[in-house]
């Protein structure tokens, strides 16, 4: 073959090949220029990368047949060329062959996209239960029968995403907690949300399912390798729907034992905080923190809100009137709005911390002040 | 002989006459094609880089949203809608359409619909922003009170389809030329015909799903709100099983198009005529019991999932047959490669690669990989694009000879072809990628492994942009300036009754019905 003829060839054969390839390709490299799906790490995600590979390779055979008889006969039977028009038309038995032999290929890939497809679907036996709640924007985990729960938060500064700060290497990609799992144990996830439809999914682990408010979804994962993997909100969730990325950091059994006992003695600690009374400066710190990342991405950082969509929090009937009132819309939400109850999301102190604020800052001058044990009270209370 | 169109703009505003209103169908729909396409530029121009640059996350859902109605209800369904009524009553040798007030009404309460949506891009709240399929309850409960227009516009786009299809059905039933038998019909009628009974069918219940929206929003129901009963989950059924039928509404009339267009330049009959007719029925008929394949990870019972995965995987055989058909009518024929039939071989290779990845997206276990990804945003643009908008492009280029007694610019027509072709693969190929690798659709910001295919990405998309500014150019120069053209057939391949009146074609054809052996 001629130099050219060889990069031609090369330059056709490119996108097919490194589809096949990509695997070899550079770590690095191969993220950037990614071109497949990733095989992932669990029989499932396997499972699905092979079927996904034997539909793709007989497309591109058939592909290669139907567009070489096509470019063929582009070429050979141009007009400019002399070719004089043929008329025949209608012949049965083309017809039948070309109905039937697509109808036998269905068959044969419907055979393993049905065992695959149970193999998904199979949640029986599984050894332990993580509840996957979606919220307009994070995820909360729930490691059902052992008490712990936490919330899991895009960490990205603004900065970052409004360019006025370099990026990092997991640009949203990294949050606040990551969902700890141990390796080597077969973990069913059940998944449901409290406000619109989201979608987890982790291509490493090969799951996608859809949070759904009011129905519990459940699918499930056997993670051969520890490490990090990376997934997104997959179903358009409103405005964060980008800025919900979920981090899965997968340890060894025993370490993720040792790191199940830890978090269990993190949790009973904040618990005991809630009892301790803190002084204005202290909630107001906190509170800060805590409105940023929790309110601040409706009701903006200024607490003007956006006009129209999300109600403005300076000098508003709920921040600068009952108590009451405003413990009550933080902790239940507001049905039929996007205003969550954050009662289940957020420790005592935190929610503390962040009406205080709300009543104290932006020039909502109130001098309120709201301990954790008001919050507990009045939780207990209704 | 009958009168000629009447002076002024009330010719326009009063007219019954099928060809000013299919080219005020026509004109309308490349105005939204621009707005649409403006749409999607500000998109690719945010996505060009990692980091919100240009625009709010909040503003970049509105255009996703306003983006896929535009182009779906705006541009591509009024275009073939426009195209039927300039062809059909020319193509069955009747003198119009069967009801020509109402032709009028349906065209004329369009802009109505699309000013009122465009017009919350200007209100409190902005415009809709939880996508072109307004999943409850983002588009319920947590919608911008705009949501109500949004849904007043839907119900007047249905209300025009219904009139356009009840139409097209009268016309085509009752007013064929002696002789032409249900099989004897060009194939352009017979995809239209099968497209308006899906309409009719459709349409109601995407009227049906507005309507329970609205409901739900005003009036206290909770039929998407699980809270009080109900169940969002019951939303993408009924949506879908719309949505659906829908993409076969955009698709046949193409379809119809394509099967013109080759055998024109192979200049060879169409292989199949009556197996095009088959497969094109049985593709609207296994278009309403597939619905489910959008909803695979809503969390279905298994035997549900397999069934939607079988069903789904049928399509392929009708479809591949018309692909297998249009390859043979070129095999062995003669074959020239003016603007349409370039614009019809591209529409064959991409929307048989669109084919492909429909036929892997239908596989339910791959699917967990491929569904809300990137990949699925490249698969329909395959599809819609290179299918319909191709075909709508190649059906301008091959009647506006007709049409208006004037040759394009054969030159100027093909360079928009290579600007496009490859414009359109730029942007749509590397969606691929982006979708396997792991990025989700609708997503105003995303990871920086994903930026460089994005910006290829982008740049495409601002190349496949320009080149429909050339389509205009080309269109309007050849309506002012275009050579003139006399005889009747434009095109030496070409058959049909459209092809026996003078050109251009005169205000009223077929007064009196032609003979058809």
């Amino acid at each position: 073959m001629s130099r050219r003829a060889r990069m031609l060839f090369a330059l056709v054969l490119a996108p097919v090949m490194s589809l096949a390839s990509m695997g070899q390709a550079l770590a690095e490299d191969a993220q950037r220029w990614a071109v497949n799906m990733p095989k992932g790490v669990t029989p499932v995600s396997n499972a699905i990368y092979d079927i996904h590979m034997i539909i793709f390779w007989i497309c591109v055979v058939i592909g290669i047949g139907v567009f070489g008889v096509m470019f063929y006969s582009m070429y050979a039977h141009r007009k400019s060329r002399g070719a004089v028009a043929a008329n025949f038309h209608e012949n049965t038995t083309a017809e039948i062959v070309w109905t039937v032999i697509p109808a036998l290929l269905l068959i044969v890939m419907a055979i393993p996209a049905t065992s695959a497809l149970l193999s998904v679907y199979d949640t029986a036996e599984a050894e332990m239960d993580i509840k996957i709640t979606g919220y307009q924007w994070k995820w909360q985990y729930e490691y059902l029968g052992e008490d712990v729960a936490y919330m899991s938060e895009l960490t990205t500064p603004e900065e970052e995403i409004y360019n006025t700060a370099p990026k990092s290497q997991y640009y949203l990609q990294e949050v606040s907690q990551a969902l700890v799992l141990p390796a080597k144990t077969k973990v069913r996830f059940l998944i449901t949300a409290k406000d619109v439809i989201h979608s987890w999914w982790v291509p490493d682990l090969g799951v996608k399912k859809d949070a759904i408010p009011g129905l519990v979804n459940e699918t499930w994962a056997y993670i051969e390798e520890p490490g990090i993997y990376r997934g997104e909100c997959a179903e358009l969730c409103g405005k964060g729907h980008a800025f919900m990325p979920i981090v899965i950091n997968v340890l060894e059994k025993e370490e993720y034992n040792a790191w199940l006992g830890k978090k269990k003695a993190e949790v009973a600690a904040v618990r005991e905080l809630a009892k301790k009374t803190f002084t204005l400066d202290e909630l107001m710190a906190q509170g800060e923190i805590a409105y940023n990342r929790s309110c601040a991405a409706c009701h903006q950082i200024n607490g003007e809100g956006i006009p129209g969509v999300f109600p403005g929090m300076v000098g508003s009937a709920i921040t600068v009137g009952d108590v009451k009132g405003h413990l009550d819309i933080v902790v239940n939400g507001k049905s039929g709005t996007a205003m969550q109850a954050f009662g289940g999301q957020l420790s005592e102190v935190d929610l503390a911390a962040i009406i205080t604020y709300e009543r104290n800052a932006w020039g909502n001058a109130t001098g309120d002040l709201v301990q954790p044990i008001d919050v507990l009270k009045f939780k207990q209370g209704q | 002989m009958a009168h000629g169109p009447a002076k002024g703009i009330g010719r326009w505003l009063f007219t019954t006459n099928h060809k000013d209103i299919g080219t005020m169908y026509l004109w309308f729909s490349f105005a939204m094609f621009l707005l649409g396409g403006f749409f999607a530029m500000v998109i690719r121009a945010e996505l060009f880089q990692p980091g919100m640059q240009i625009i709010r996350p909040e503003f970049f859902n509105q255009m996703t949203t306003m983006h896929g109605l535009v182009m779906v209800f705006g541009a591509i369904m009024p275009a073939f809608v426009g195209l039927a009524n300039w062809l059909i009553p020319m193509m069955i040798g009747a003198p119009d359409m069967a009801l020509p007030r109402m032709n009028n009404l349906s065209f004329w309460i369009l802009p109505f619909a699309f000013a009122l949506l465009a017009s919350t891009l200007f209100m409190e709240g902005g415009a809709p922003n939880f996508g072109w399929t307004f999943y409850a309850p983002l588009s319920t409960t947590y919608a911008p009170s705009t949501v109500n227009y949004f849904i007043f516009g839907v119900h007047i786009m249905g209300a025009s389809s219904i009139m356009g299809s009840i139409n097209i059905i009268a016309t085509v039933l009752n007013m064929r030329a002696p002789g032409m038998t249900l099989m004897k019909m060009p194939m352009f009628v017979w995809t239209w015909l099968i497209t308006a009974f899906l309409l009719i069918a459709v349409m109601p219940v995407l009227a049906g799903a507005v309507t329970m929206m609205l409901m739900d929003i005003n009036f206290g129901t909770s039929f998407f709100d699980a809270a009080g009963g109900g169940d969002p989950v019951l939303f993408q059924h009924v949506f879908w099983f719309f949505g659906h039928p829908e993409v076969y509404i955009i698709i046949l009339p193409a379809f119809g198009v394509i099967s013109h267009i080759i055998p024109t330049f192979s200049r060879k009959p169409l292989f199949g005529y009556s197996s095009m007719v088959y497969a094109t029925a049985s593709i609207a008929f296994l278009s309403f019991i597939v619905w489910a394949h959008h909803m695979f990870m809503v969390g279905m019972p298994i035997g549900g999932e397999l069934y939607f995965m079988y069903a789904t995987m049928l399509i392929a055989v009708p479809t591949a047959a018309k692909v297998f058909n249009w390859v043979s009518t070129m095999f062995r024929g003669s074959l020239t490669y003016e603007t349409p039939m370039l614009f019809a071989i591209a529409f064959v290779i991409l929307f048989t690669i669109g084919g492909f990845t429909g036929l892997m997206l239908a596989i339910a276990p791959s699917d967990v990989q491929y569904h809300d990804s990137y990949f699925v945003v490249a698969h329909f643009h395959y599809v819609m694009v290179a299918g319909a908008v191709f075909s709508g492009t190649a059906a301008v280029y091959y009647w506006l000879p007709k049409w208006c007694g004037r040759m394009y610019n054969e030159t100027m027509g093909k360079v928009q072809f290579w600007i496009s072709f490859i414009g359109f693969n730029i942007t749509f190929f590397p969606q691929h990628f982006l979708g396997l690798a792991g990025m989700p659709r609708r997503y105003a910001d995303y990871a920086l492994q994903f930026s460089d295919w994005n910006m290829i990405s982008s740049i495409g998309a601002f190349i496949y942009g320009a080149s429909q500014l050339l389509f205009m150019f080309n269109v309007i120069r050849t309506i002012k300036a275009g050579t003139p053209v006399s005889e009747p057939k434009t095109w030496e391949g070409a058959e049909g009754l459209e092809w026996t009146v003078a050109t251009p074609a005169p205000y009223h054809t077929f007064s009196t019905p032609p003979e058809v052996k």
